[in-house]
């Protein structure tokens, strides 16, 4: 091979305490090459970029920049070797406009000076050149980005600021952002995760453009069809250390999988067919509006169904949290009905949630018999029969309950005796507490039970240990704090307390992001467990081939409005791709407008 | 006038909070609450005493060099008041110490030196210092009480509202500005972009600690006309607050500064109020002020994002 | 800036990486070594100022402790008023609402406790003037941490600040009540003779008990109560409480009330059983003080106990030093705490980072 070499890494380690990021690796670029970088989550990819564009000082090793040794301490010194990273987490300022973001920190070389002139003159234009360069100037600047983003085709509004953008035009300023520091490397942690599969087209073209302009590309994934169709070759990481190097035309899935696993794995998400599905929440016109003002969920109808698994797809922040959040009580709708159905029918009374106060209220209102058919009438009944009554499991329900969720807080959700269970996209930020343990996190839905002003940590621990167990949650003791806890092992700590009340509606939202893959699919199985125990599951995910793989239908969502339902059984990734583009909601027949929009 | 004799105080006043106010806004748009600057401000009070003290030394008060004594209470006072800042900044930063503890601490230790150390400044001819030091130009003093309000000031008044144009003109306008702002909203950000965070970080404490320390400079050798008083630290505190209040915007600081200098002087012309009460009223406005703005709240009206947070690059 | 002439950098010798969490004794250790840094350099400094040696100031900041029995009972109940003081703010810190306000809180209790003392004092039955001091003071401390508290739960206004003004109002209203109470001309109320707290021993036993109650009862509060665990979800993210349906509004308005209830009673102790008067100074920046009790103890209500002690120690230390080395000057007391502190809070770093050697494999080329 005669290419030459852009950038090389020797037997690069990195520790965070007592845990390896990377072991030894050895990593080579060339020129004008896209190389991909393929491993599971937690494999130490990240870490490795990170040293490679100054985040990370790495413990041990080299790294060598067209064949000279290169010392990166900081970003700064990452661009001095031309070399860029586009971070997944986009290291983006929110407040700032695109064009701010994109000359941020690079120094603007003063103009030179007429040298025509005397020395005393030549001293204070050189002075008010220097201070001139210390000046932010928008027109400038605009058109210097400009130029950049007419090179490569890409689109870009230099005035707009970050917090109003969407997640592609802050990838395409993150890109900009790197090209406009010249660089010749460019990293790109993870780019696809968030975008359609016609965004990820183009960028992929942009990609070879560079390529073709004689940049080296490294695209950092864990996604096989995206290694093949982009890169030249392939370099796989598995827990920290470097496995192999392969050129791509050489690659097949099988092949590249069990690189990256160590094993062959059967990639098969076992879907069952529903079992006799009932509507279990009938959504209806839901509007809601933001902290701004400006409406995130537009007239979203919808209904999940029992022992089913709806899927949700769309471009990330295009209403889904908002919508589950809504759903759970978290948030003041403007409009809209959330009906649930609890399948109450014949079964028992219990004070499991509902306290005596609404037991007797509903029994007013004549919902509820006897095993003999006679409707219940508690008047004249002391608390203490009432009690009893329901206790010994003689009060029956007569019909399933109907009730409206609209304004209801969580509280309120729970004492009406809803089980309805939210895995949040923010684990730790909402539905764990880091910095408390796994026996106080399992507290967290269920420490109210009871009268006494104590906190009762015997149930909690058990249910702790039985997650722990049953989960295989790798931790030292059901007393470490959660956030020291890795990312796989949280999900399933977090996944097991919201299962074990054996919920009637379960919400998960990107419950897999960040996952390895033996954990995305314990993940996979639970949500297919719980599907057939009759649990109305909304799975909200971002990687279509999963969510065409698990749910039963699929509920594409576009800026707020539920633009198509596809069935999950003969489901096309473009076909969803394009309905998360659109911008006009679903007409009464939702399956039609589908093939509308695939014909257009 | 009446009138104009108090917006004169008050402007003079106000020019206190406003070198307190200019100096903890550019500390805070770096990400870092300095509740030290009531300390620094008495550090920078005991400084400029001892510029002052110095300069005084050898010289007849009868024949001041106005420039030379406010160059030789600004240099000692800047040192006073920077070293202070120094020790937040070398905690807080490069220790990465809590912002609130360290600052409270920093203010215990600023207010303690400069009660001790006062003592040991010859304040002989701080009235002949103060009397050059609190008129700029002299011929002001024929001028009428409207005139007065333009013209009677002490040079550090006009120099207080310099810094706060100069400093909100960086903010806007200039690539440091800019690179300080993204340190304070979003360090990580700033830093893989190849802005150096630790050395604004640590640039801004330094100027924010200095630009406040001439606010106790100038509270006693203009205000006081040179007579050391122990509340300094209330005028710093008054100052962290007025930041919050002008929307971490150094030219709003000015209209605020004066309006809170305003508000200090008012109870002294109010005499159906008893003093103690009246006296309250700048705390009153700050709380009344601080409501208003929390009802209000937009997006860009909002502290610096990552204020009060460590920054470390390689957290996970 | 071609890549040819970029300047070859130097390998770091090291670089700074996070730690692993230390084992308890290990960081116990770091904080005390901490610590005698900050008896070493205050050590320095004194003897600078002072030309008398490090030793000789040492001695004497264990004398003005353990040197009599009295000043043995100062250094108990100084401990207790800024124990007490901060297991009031520890609930409303687990929380993170930073109520810099204790000060107010206090001085409103004992304002309240003395006005009681001087009006009803004379002229009714002590005990049941005690009991509305007891209530009185409670409900002005509620008052003072509550309206804060509520505009923080309502609009999210800046409590700091906001408590921070709230000491300067409370402040100015002592000064007007004094200044109608006292008649003697002297500005100053003197002091009250009546209506003081039942006297155990003497003026400070009654101050440590209550601390010691308190700081049980505020462990199990934390630790073992349904309330306690909400505060720490509240805190911890406010995100979480609200995704598991926990009231914000009313945790934080909850809390602030417990936390002004024992600022008030602190105030009792102090204008009833410890000075029997009021000044606007009676309070000495102890709220602020107790800032750093609560924060140097980690949030911990045990560990509370010995950061307050250490405080009280190197308070009433150096402030024999000030007597014994006639500085006639008790600034210079605030000068030796601060450094203390600076150090204690310094050599945390050490306790959470490291610096690591930089490593190079040699390659065999």
């Amino acid at each position: 091979m005669d290419k030459e070499i852009a950038l090389e890494m020797r037997g690069v380690s990195k520790y965070f305490g007592s845990v390896t990021a990377n072991k030894n690796v050895d990593l080579k670029v060339y020129k004008g090459e896209i190389l991909a970088v393929l491993g599971e989550n937690g494999s130490g990819k990240t870490t490795l970029m990170n040293m490679i564009s100054g985040i990370y000082f790495p413990d041990e090793g080299q790294t060598f920049v067209n064949g000279e040794e290169a010392v990166i301490r900081s970003p700064q010194d990452a661009f001095k070797h031309k070399i860029g990273m586009i971070h997944q987490h986009f290291k983006l300022v929110d407040v700032f406009t695109a064009a701010q973001n994109i000359v941020l920190g690079v120094k603007n070389e003063p103009k030179p000076i007429d040298e025509s002139k005397n020395a005393f003159l030549r001293f204070f234009a050189k002075i008010g050149r220097k201070m001139e360069s210390g000046l932010y100037k928008k027109k400038e600047v605009a058109a210097q980005v400009k130029e950049i983003a007419d090179k490569y085709g890409f689109e870009i509004d230099p005035k707009k600021k970050i917090y109003d953008m969407s997640v592609s035009e802050k990838q395409t300023v993150e890109i900009v952002k790197v090209l406009y520091r010249g660089a010749n490397v460019l990293i790109l942690d993870e780019p696809t995760a968030v975008l359609t599969p016609q965004e990820t087209e183009k960028l992929f073209a942009v990609l070879r453009k560079m390529k073709e302009d004689g940049k080296s590309i490294i695209i950092i994934t864990h996604k096989l069809n995206e290694v093949l169709a982009i890169s030249d070759r392939v370099a796989v990481l598995r827990k920290g250390e470097s496995v192999g190097e392969i050129a791509t035309k050489d690659a097949d899935e099988n092949k590249l999988t069990e690189l990256m696993v160590g094993k062959k794995v059967e990639l098969n998400i076992e879907r069952s067919l529903p079992q006799n599905p009932a509507d279990r929440l009938v959504i209806k016109g839901l509007n809601l509006k933001n902290h701004d003002g400006v409406k995130v969920l537009d007239n979203v109808s919808f209904t999940a169904k029992s022992g089913e698994i709806l899927g949700i797809a769309g471009i990330a922040g295009s209403g889904q949290k908002e919508l589950l959040e809504a759903i759970a009580g978290l948030q003041r709708l403007e409009s809209g009905d959330m009906i649930f159905h609890n399948p109450k029918k014949d079964k028992p009374v219990t004070f499991f949630h509902k306290d005596l106060h609404r037991v007797k209220e509903l029994a007013k209102a004549g919902a509820f018999r006897y095993e003999n058919g006679e409707t219940v009438d508690f008047t004249g009944k002391s608390d203490k029969e009432i009690k009893e009554l329901v206790n010994d499991g003689k009060v029956l329900f007569k019909e399933d309950e109907i009730i409206d969720l609209k304004d209801k807080t969580p509280l309120q959700i729970r004492e009406l005796g809803i089980r309805l269970s939210f895995v949040p996209e923010d684990r730790l930020g909402m539905g764990l507490v880091g910095n408390m343990d796994i026996v106080d996190n399992m507290m967290l839905r269920s420490y109210r039970k009871g009268k006494s002003v104590f906190l009762d940590r015997g149930k909690p621990g058990k249910l702790a240990d039985e997650i722990i167990e049953e989960l295989e949650v790798v931790t030292p003791s059901a007393h470490t704090p959660v956030r020291k806890l890795s990312g796989g092992n949280v999900q399933k700590v977090l996944v097991g307390r919201e299962i074990a009340s054996a919920p009637k509606v379960l919400m998960a939202a990107y419950p897999v992001r960040g996952l390895d893959i033996n954990s995305s699919y314990t993940i996979y199985n639970l949500l297919n467990k719980q599907k057939e125990n009759g649990a109305a599951v909304i799975f909200v995910g971002e990687d279509l081939d999963v969510l065409i793989e698990l749910c039963d239908r699929i509920l594409v969502i576009g800026s707020g409005k539920v633009t198509g339902i596809v069935d999950g059984r003969n489901a096309n990734k473009s076909e969803i791709g394009l309905l998360m583009t659109k911008t006009e909601g679903m007409d009464e027949n939702g399956v039609e407008s589908v093939k509308e929009a695939v014909n257009e | 006038m009446a009138v104009f004799t108090i917006i004169r105080s008050a402007i003079n006043l106000g020019s206190a909070f406003l070198f307190g106010c200019t100096g903890e806004t550019i500390t805070e748009k770096s990400g870092h609450l300095n509740l030290g600057i009531p300390g620094v401000m008495c550090m920078g009070a005991l400084g400029g005493c001892r510029g002052v003290a110095l300069y005084m030394k050898g010289t007849d008060p009868a024949n001041i060099n106005g420039l030379l004594l406010l160059l030789s209470a600004m240099l000692f006072c800047i040192i006073y008041a920077g070293a202070t800042g120094a020790i937040y900044a070398f905690l807080t930063v490069g220790l990465r110490c809590n912002q609130n503890v360290t600052g409270l601490t920093v203010t215990t230790f600023g207010i303690g030196c400069s009660k001790y150390f006062i003592k040991s400044v010859n304040t002989a001819n701080f009235n002949y210092a103060s009397e050059s030091l609190s008129r700029l130009f002299p011929f002001s003093s024929k001028m009428n009480a409207f005139w007065q309000i333009f013209f009677g000031q002490g040079s550090l008044v006009y120099i207080a509202i310099l810094i706060a144009l100069i400093t909100a003109y960086v903010f806007k306008k200039t690539r440091v500005g800019l690179k300080l702002r993204a340190v304070g909203e979003n360090p990580a950000a700033a830093d893989a972009a190849g802005v150096n965070v630790t050395k604004y970080k640590y640039c801004a404490i330094l100027i924010g600690s200095a630009v406040a320390g001439l606010g106790g400079l100038f509270y006693i050798m203009d205000f006081l006309h040179g007579s050391w008083e122990y509340d300094v630290d209330s005028i710093g505190w008054l100052s962290v607050a007025l930041v919050i209040f002008t929307l971490w915007k150094p030219d709003l600081g000015i209209l605020g500064s004066f309006l809170f200098g305003a508000l200090r002087i008012l109870p002294t012309y109010i005499s159906f109020l008893p003093r103690d009460i009246a006296g309250l009223l700048p705390y009153v406005v700050t709380v009344v002020v601080l409501i208003v703005t929390s009802v209000l709240d937009s997006k860009e009206n909002q502290p610096p994002a990552a204020l009060g947070l460590a920054y470390f690059r390689e957290d996970r | 800036m071609s890549e040819t002439n970029a300047k070859k950098v130097r390998e770091p010798l090291f670089h700074i990486t996070k730690r692993a969490a230390l084992p308890f004794w290990k960081s116990t250790l770091i904080k005390v070594g901490g610590l005698l840094l900050g008896f070493l350099i205050s050590g320095i400094l004194v003897s600078a100022l002072t030309g008398k040696s490090p030793f000789a100031l040492y001695a004497s900041l264990f004398k003005g402790n353990f040197g009599q029995e009295i000043r043995i009972w100062k250094l108990l109940r100084e401990t207790a008023l800024l124990l007490g003081i901060g297991l009031a703010l520890l609930p409303a810190f687990k929380m993170k609402f930073w109520n810099l306000g204790a000060d107010g809180q206090v001085l409103m209790g004992a304002l309240v406790t003395a006005g009681l003392m001087y009006k009803l004092g004379p002229n009714a039955n002590s005990a049941v003037v005690n009991i509305l001091m007891i209530a009185g003071s409670i409900a002005a401390g509620v008052i003072w941490a509550v309206i804060p508290a509520i505009f923080k739960a309502k609009f999210k206004t800046n409590e700091t600040l906001f408590t921070l003004m709230m000491n300067y109002i409370a402040a100015g209203i002592t000064g007007y009540m004094i200044s109608i109470w006292a008649t003697n001309g002297s500005g100053t109320m003197g002091t009250i003779k009546y209506a003081w707290l039942p006297k155990l021993g003497n003026d400070s036993l009654l101050t440590v008990i209550v601390a010691v109650l308190l700081t049980a009862l505020m462990f199990v509060y934390l630790r073992f109560t349904k309330h306690g665990y909400e505060i720490s979800v509240v805190g911890e993210s406010e995100n979480t409480a609200k995704y598991i349906g926990i009231n914000v509004e009313k945790v934080i308005l909850r809390t602030l009330v417990l936390s002004g209830a024992i600022c008030g009673l602190m105030g009792l102790l102090m204008a009833g059983s410890i000075n029997h008067t009021i000044s606007k100074t009676l309070v000495e920046s102890r709220g602020f003080t107790a800032v750093l009790v609560v924060w140097l103890a980690n949030f911990n209500p045990l560990y509370m106990v010995g950061t307050s002690f250490l405080i009280a120690f190197l308070q009433n230390g150096s402030s024999n030093v000030v007597t014994e080395f006639s500085l006639n000057d008790s600034s210079i007391a605030s000068i030796i705490t601060a450094v203390g502190i600076f150090c204690v809070i310094g050599c945390e770093f050490f306790i959470r980072y490291k610096f690591q050697l930089t490593k190079k494999k040699k390659e065999d080329k």
